[in-house]
């Protein structure tokens, strides 16, 4: 993965995908051990994957880190505290935000094809 | 270290034996004992991505598949079983199912000792829960027929419940292979691997203490 310091190339890549059947896969996490090392720590995450969508505008926003927000058929769908990217060599658009010790925080991925 | 007849490990992921069974694991391989290591899931959750980035969420449960196999090369063990459950969800996987599948491996392999994590106190949800189909599984054997079942404990409460563990294995003997299997985990391990080697080059008493002694609470069944 690459930082994104371009945000074009992003929107490039989610634009390829409007209006098309696409998989999503959108996690936040603060890792499963952060209330064990933290007791004060309230340890929040989501994982969502392989929903099926279409989005008619997908953005990316701000300014390092970046948010991704897309507009789907009956709603939205969107990450924040995004800093590096990837178009893997399955197409796929990877994108993902790590904290200054390089642990994921957050990651948003968008395929043509389900994920495994 | 007791000999037994066969060992029979069960994990969620892939570097769960690392730090706290390893070097029991390597023991049992040196005197000859059959070792089966069966791990759940790939650990595709794992959040290390590294400074600048080494992977990312697709390519991880690759490179944590090749660590495991490293690992148990490095151990010895023959016999790796790699389950194919999700990172994370196994607790919401059917119990009952989760169970079954779990005493198809043990009616299997017909291990003397079963070592996994103690249900409800080893943190990670995934951990809690394989604890508890393994300790389904084997209740649902008669009393008489249980291998025995030693668990791994860490959570900050476990003492204080369980009082000691009643099994400590000194490793030191095979401390190399031990920290072979944690180096071979390098996407989990390599950050605080420099640490370690440094302590242990100075010989850090605490350090020694830790990855020398392997702990565990022998489960008491319920019925
Ligand atoms: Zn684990």
């Amino acid at each position: 993965m690459e930082p994104i310091k371009d945000y074009l190339q992003v929107q490039e890549a989610i634009n390829r995908y409007v209006n098309q059947d696409v998989y999503i896969h959108l996690e936040t996490t603060n890792g499963a051990y952060a209330s064990h090392h933290d007791q004060t720590f309230f340890s929040a995450g989501a994982y969502i994957r392989n929903a099926q969508v279409r989005y008619e505008i997908g953005k990316i926003t701000g300014t390092d880190p970046y948010r991704v927000g897309l507009k789907i058929n009956l709603g939205w769908i969107y990450a924040e505290g995004l800093t590096h990217f990837e178009v893997d060599e399955q197409n796929r658009l990877l994108l993902a935000g790590h904290d200054n010790k390089g642990k994921l925080a957050v990651a948003l991925e968008i395929s043509p094809t389900p994920f495994e | 270290m007791e000999k037994e007849r066969h060992v029979l490990v069960i994990f969620p992921h892939p570097d769960d034996e690392a730090f706290g069974v390893s070097g029991t694991i390597a023991t049992h391989v040196q005197n000859g004992t059959p070792v089966t290591y069966a791990c759940l899931t790939l650990g595709e959750m794992g959040r290390n991505m590294g400074n600048p980035p080494f992977t990312n969420r697709e390519n991880l449960p690759k490179i944590r598949k090749e660590e495991l196999k490293a690992a148990a090369a490095a151990l010895g063990i023959q016999d790796l079983r790699m389950l194919g459950y999700r990172d994370k969800t196994v607790e919401f996987e059917d119990d009952e199912k989760l169970a079954n599948a779990m005493l198809s491996i043990i009616n299997e392999v017909n291990p003397s000792l079963i070592i996994t994590f103690y249900p409800g106190y080893s943190v990670h949800p995934d951990h809690d829960a394989t604890g508890a189909a393994v300790v389904r599984a084997v209740e649902k054997l008669p009393a008489a027929a249980r291998p025995k079942l030693h668990c791994v404990a860490f959570s900050n409460n476990c003492v204080e419940e369980l009082g000691e563990a009643d099994i400590v294995h000194n490793i030191s003997a095979v401390a190399d292979k031990k920290l072979a299997a944690i180096q071979a985990h390098r996407s989990q391990t390599e950050q605080m691997f420099g640490d370690v080697t440094e302590k242990l080059k100075n010989q850090d008493p605490q350090m020694m203490v830790w990855i020398n002694n392997e702990r565990f609470w022998t489960y008491k069944f319920k019925n």
